[in-house]
């Protein structure tokens, strides 16, 4: 459950001060299918990462399954972070070095999880994705379709209760966009709370519940089962 | 994150960009073999030096005629040629307990010769205890006699270099041979002695002091070397053999006495001092390969701003980004000491070969103190880059602004 209540997000760019989120409330159930879009400017980058705990408001409140985050120290938002929430990228962020296998690990090493745990969840997330003949290849070595699937499998590893995806298709093809859209919807399915931030109208349309920004403010919150 | 975790990570973002780790791995190992090599350097002389003083003998002194010191009193009006150092004088030391031995020495080139060979070298008048004092070992018959020092003896005892110029394959003991129109038997051969203070101990010619005497013509003696019984009895050993000789010079103090272990001590310190002089000039390189250490680091970082970003957005605190960046240099600062240890202990084993009578060697306190130094630095100058990967706002290191 995420609630946002009266969240102010300011920059200073030069003499000015920009708002780039101003008086949002919003209020997420576990399980919805959220889509945010508008313009460039419009803040919903800003959202995605206050929502991601990677930003901290300016004011505002934001309970995440009931636990104010806002005025957290750092090193408890990121434990939220690490065990609540899940990231997806436009530039699928793949560490070049490392397998599709020890990607999609990353998030437990950090977290300290045992290698055998670990090798028994990667390997289940890979199988869930389709990936296990990929599993030892570099990101080089895959197709974009394939990349942001591993990135989701890396998203989804730790089984956080929110999956927060910044234009996932915004670097692919139609196919692979589309296999991806599914996928994530998948998962929503399966019960994780799915936030799309995209230009895409195409994609925004299919969520449940979308939502409009316009400089910095919620213009719209529309609900209703396009999902199909 | 688990340790193997952590260091599996950092090895694959090393092993990730492999020109810019094996540039900082030869810049530390640089560093660490010149110190230790210096140092080794530094060590080996003062060995060497000791060794050669130890080869003289043990709690040894020497005395000389005539003072080198001077007193400031009034010039002396009656001349000041010191009085000869007698061969009575030398024997009336072994009256003090705390001197063990004594051995006159009377000191000249003489021409020897055997057959049609002949060779000009230095001939040494001495007594039996001239061989233990200094340590001189026999390599074949024996050494000396140990007659009353008065009296000479047409015996010679010669040095092995000197045996085979004479007698080349022939057997010496035993033959004669003629020193300065003198008849002497081989009594011994020394052992393969190398040298001494420069002093070729191979090329040698040893008979008794009162026969030295008559050779040279002369009734003084060149030295005197006083063996004291022990460490502590060389201070009581120098002060009686001084007291004795002033008695029977009518109080005059006209000898030098020098304690050999003394100047040993001053040479020792020297070198040691200069070893240490050597690893910290040695030093500085270290910190310079610290400083490329930091440089890189720091490109590492602004290369990898989007994967710090991803691993604080996969839920990383700074505290970890910073260990993993900080695990990184000291790794690599690590693994360049192991490489310059490696070249520091080939380097010497060349040295080695090279000069095999130069004991060179790694004094034990340097291995460890540049491994030490280098892991210092790299831990040092790996903290800016790790602060500065660990402060990264991960918003905008993702997004690439």
């Amino acid at each position: 459950m995420i609630e946002l209540t009266g969240i102010e997000r300011d920059f200073a760019v030069g003499d000015e001060t920009v708002h780039a989120l101003s008086q949002v409330s919003l209020s997420l159930p576990d399980g919805d299918y959220v889509s945010v879009m508008g313009p460039s400017g419009s803040g919903k980058s800003t959202l995605l990462n206050v929502l991601g705990l990677l930003d901290r408001p300016n004011a505002g409140s934001y309970r995440l399954d009931g636990v104010e985050t806002t005025d957290l120290p750092e090193e408890r938002r990121a434990a939220l972070r690490r065990n609540h929430i899940g990231f997806v990228f436009q530039a699928f962020h793949l560490v070049p070095r490392l397998s599709a296998a020890d990607n999609i690990g990353l998030p437990m090493v950090l977290a300290g999880v045992a290698p055998d745990a670990r090798k028994a969840r990667v390997h289940e997330v890979l199988e869930s994705l389709d990936l296990l003949d990929r599993a030892h290849h570099r990101p080089d070595q895959l197709s974009g379709g394939q990349r942001q699937r591993v990135a989701i499998g890396r998203a989804i590893v730790m089984q956080p209760g929110v999956l927060l995806a910044d234009e996932p298709t915004g670097n692919l093809d139609q196919h692979a966009g589309g296999e991806v859209v599914g996928l994530l919807e998948r998962l929503n399915d399966a019960g994780i709370t799915l936030i799309v931030v995209t230009h895409d109208p195409v994609i925004g349309r299919r969520a449940r519940r979308r939502i409009r920004m316009v400089d910095g403010q919620i213009e719209s919150d529309k609900s209703g089962d396009a999902h199909t | 994150m688990r340790t193997p975790d952590l260091i599996s990570f950092a090895l694959r973002s090393l092993s990730g960009a492999r020109t810019r780790t094996l540039l900082m791995l030869l810049a530390m190992s640089i560093g660490v073999a010149s110190v230790v090599l210096l140092t080794a350097l530094g060590e080996g002389a003062r060995r060497y030096v000791v060794g050669e003083f130890a080869q003289l003998g043990t709690h040894l002194l020497i005395m000389l005629p005539g003072r080198s010191e001077t007193t400031g009193g009034a010039p002396p009006l009656l001349g000041a040629t010191p009085r000869d150092l007698t061969l009575d004088d030398a024997m009336a030391l072994l009256r003090e307990r705390s001197i063990l031995r004594v051995a006159p020495l009377t000191v000249g080139n003489a021409p020897v010769s055997h057959g049609s060979r002949e060779r000009e070298v230095t001939v040494i008048g001495a007594t039996a205890d001239f061989f233990p004092i200094r340590h001189l070992t026999i390599g074949s018959g024996k050494g000396l006699p140990a007659l009353d020092p008065g009296r000479g003896a047409n015996v010679v005892v010669i040095g092995s270099g000197l045996r085979r110029e004479l007698f080349g394959g022939q057997r010496a003991l035993g033959q004669w041979v003629r020193i300065d129109d003198r008849r002497f038997r081989v009594i011994g051969i020394l052992g393969e002695g190398g040298e001494s203070l420069g002093q070729n101990l191979d090329d040698m010619a040893v008979i008794p002091v009162a026969s030295a005497q008559v050779v040279f013509d002369t009734p003084s003696l060149f030295r005197v070397l006083i063996q004291a019984r022990g460490e502590d009895d060389i201070e009581r050993a120098k002060k009686a053999a001084r007291e004795i000789i002033r008695e029977r010079h009518d109080g005059e103090d006209d000898v030098t006495i020098i304690s050999q272990d003394a100047l040993l001590s001053t040479f020792d310190k020297i070198l040691g001092a200069l070893t240490y002089t050597v690893g910290g000039i040695a030093a500085i390189s270290l910190v310079v390969a610290g400083i490329l250490i930091m440089n890189v680091m720091l490109v590492a970082v602004s290369q990898r701003v989007a994967e710090i970003g991803l691993l604080k957005a996969l839920g990383a605190p700074e505290r970890q980004v910073l260990r993993l960046f900080l695990v990184e240099s000291v790794m690599l600062a690590a693994a360049g000491a192991a490489l310059g240890v490696l070249i520091a202990a080939a380097g010497i084993l060349a040295l080695r070969e090279v000069f095999p009578t130069f004991p060179i060697a790694a004094p034990l306190w340097a291995t460890p103190a540049a491994v030490g130094v280098a892991i210092v630095t790299g831990l040092v100058f790996g903290v800016l880059p790790a602060r500065r990967a660990a402060r990264l706002d991960p918003v905008r290191a993702l997004s690439g602004r």
